[in-house]
């Protein structure tokens, strides 16, 4: 009688609400997870009855080989520091500008002028990489390219490190400068004006009431960058460069290369490219807790958790 | 003259000077110029005749304006219309699926009197923090699930985002008073129907947020096509821009070995076939965004503040 009290039915109707969603998370997330496994096998096919359980029981386990592999030559050691100089070069980068953008906007006020130039700035973000890789193509294209003159671009390394930096600030900066003008649109107006009567000029104001008014914001999108350090985007890294192999040596990163050994058509590669993406996922998993760590010694209500 | 200047700028109280806001027009509106002229420079691209472009290549000023790129688009036909559809479907009932969980989920772990919330909450976070990776991942759906080649793995890949659940939550705490879900519970309402009948109506900003951001990702998504899709009919319209960019750069390279006289040059998409798809993949989203992308901002603000 008690378990069908209108309290637990009430219990059970919110429970049947989490079923969707955590069932997909359960398959999609932590399924894949046990799929680890792999990154400790020589993992082939099982001829006989290839399923995944049979594939992975009747793999031989060969430790952690696999990892040798991928710090094995200086390919690997060259994806890694692309990945990190990448992304450190784009989170500075996307910080000082974005801020910069959203102080400069802010000055302009409600104006029609200001919320066309936010429209404007707001558009890359809708942009899917396969397109913007055209845009990219427009210029550099080696018979019609604006640019075709000065070399064969997609030939030639040299240039690519600016090349996809603009990229990544051309589609992210705006996007991002759009949420700091929304956190500077939420301060109190009164600070700004008790600060104009006291004689404070305008760059004073900045320094010392928007900047420290934004400071928490600022911080954990900070961390958040820091924290995915590990993780490049795939789609700039592969779209843009229009995979081209001469350039690999600048546009390899760690996303793209687990991707690479995952195609490659020798047998224990899939091995391999688990062990990869293991090695991407702790480390960015210590990343996130060391950054979370700091923030929380330094100043703990911006801790994430 | 002068003293009507002087009046005006002291009318301007705590504004930046002229010269400043001169500036910051060149520097907001430069960069404003930079986000958009790509797009237009391949609309352009799209609308110059062929013979225009040996002439000058690319350029803001074609010698000559022509609609054949848009006329080769077409006459792809069904592989184009195909795409477009596909396209419309994956986005169509992804989101509408994928908005659904979202709000259960959502909806669960506002409720204060969720058992095992603390459970439910781990459940979904952890997975920002740390993840099986690429290849399990890909396992999983293309052997375990078997989705290869469907339209399901293209959906279902993207159907739970973290960062989607934590703007509907925030939404929920700002927006609905619990006394109200109380009082429902006390004249008799089920569960369900409070969701459905009080609470979905007055969170309908942050859904369209959700709901946005989602449609967006799906129509923009080409990596799901790209990992499990073979089957050209099946095709979304990103992936098959993408693929004419593959088959032409894979013909370029091998040129040598499969010899250049096997290869008809003038049956290769040209560019300006690509360009012209480019746009009609970005017109729908340029038409609509302007309109929609005050939602998107208010819902980004709100996920980003932490709770």
């Amino acid at each position: 009688m008690k378990i069908f009290s209108s309290k637990n039915r009430r219990k059970l109707a919110l429970l049947l609400m989490m079923l969707p969603g955590a069932a997909w998370l359960l398959l999609l997330r932590y399924v894949p997870m046990a799929g680890i496994v792999m990154a400790f096998q020589e993992y082939r096919p099982h001829p006989p009855n290839p399923t995944i359980f049979n594939n992975i029981r009747h793999s031989r386990f060969i430790g952690l080989d696999n990892f040798r592999f991928i710090f094995f030559g200086d390919r690997a050691w060259n994806m890694i520091r692309n990945t990190l100089v990448y992304n450190a070069v784009f989170i500075v980068l996307t910080t000082v500008f974005a801020i910069a953008l959203a102080i400069c906007v802010s000055e302009l006020g409600k104006k029609f002028i200001s919320k066309l130039y936010q429209t404007l700035m707001f558009f890359p973000f809708f942009i899917s990489w396969v397109v913007a890789s055209y845009f990219v193509f427009a210029f550099l294209d080696p018979t019609f390219g604006v640019l075709s003159d000065v070399r064969m671009w997609y030939l030639d390394p040299t240039g690519w490190p600016v090349i996809l930096t603009a990229s990544h600030l051309w589609k992210n900066l705006g996007f991002t400068c759009i949420i700091y003008v929304a956190a500077i649109a939420g301060i109190d107006q009164g600070m700004y004006e008790a600060a104009a009567i006291d004689g404070a000029p305008k760059w004073r104001q900045v320094w010392s009431i928007t900047i420290p008014s934004i400071k928490p914001m600022i911080i954990i999108m900070f961390i958040m960058a820091v924290g995915r350090i590990f993780n490049a985007d795939f789609g700039l890294f592969w779209q843009i460069p229009m995979n081209m192999g001469p350039l690999q040596r600048v546009t390899e990163v760690f996303d793209t290369y687990v991707f690479r050994i995952m195609q490659l058509p020798v047998p224990g590669a899939v091995g391999i490219a688990t062990a990869a993406g293991l090695f991407q996922g702790v480390i960015g998993f210590i990343c996130i807790m060391i950054a979370n760590t700091i923030v929380r010694k330094v100043d703990n209500e911006n801790a994430m958790f | 003259m002068v003293k009507s200047m002087r009046i005006r700028s002291k009318l301007r109280i705590n504004r930046v000077s002229r010269f400043a806001e001169v500036c910051i027009h060149l520097i907001v509106g430069g960069f404003a110029l930079a986000c958009i002229i790509p797009f237009i420079f391949i609309t352009i691209i799209a609308f110059t005749s062929a013979d225009s472009l040996r002439l000058v290549g690319y350029s803001f000023f074609p010698v000559e304006w022509s609609l054949t790129s848009f006329q080769a688009a077409f006459d792809l036909g069904d592989t184009l219309w195909r795409s477009f559809l596909n396209s419309i479907i994956v986005t169509g009932v992804g989101t509408f699926i994928s908005v659904l969980i979202t709000i259960l989920y959502a909806y669960g772990l506002f409720r204060r009197d969720l058992p095992f919330k603390k459970f439910f909450a781990f459940f979904i976070f952890f997975t920002m923090l740390f993840g099986g990776g690429l290849v399990p991942t890909v396992v999983t759906i293309r052997n375990l699930l078997n989705l290869g080649d469907t339209y399901a793995a293209m959906i279902v890949p993207m159907l739970l985002a973290p960062f989607h659940v934590i703007i509907m939550r925030t939404f929920f705490k700002t927006s609905i008073p619990e006394s109200l879900i109380e009082c429902a519970s006390l004249d008799g309402s089920s569960e369900f129907r409070t969701l459905f009948t009080i609470v979905i109506p007055l969170a309908k900003p942050g859904i369209a947020t959700v709901a946005l951001l989602t449609a967006i990702g799906y129509w923009n998504d080409w990596f799901n096509a790209m990992l499990f899709v073979r089957e050209r009919t099946l095709f979304p319209l990103q992936y098959l821009l993408m693929e004419m960019q593959l088959n032409i750069e894979f013909l370029r390279r091998n040129i040598a070995t499969i010899g250049a006289a096997n290869i008809n040059l003038a049956n290769l998409p040209s560019e300006g076939l690509r360009m012209a798809l480019a746009v009609i993949i970005v017109v729908p989203i340029a038409l609509a965004y302007p309109f929609f992308q005050r939602f998107i901002i208010s819902g980004l603000t709100i996920g980003a503040i932490k709770e």
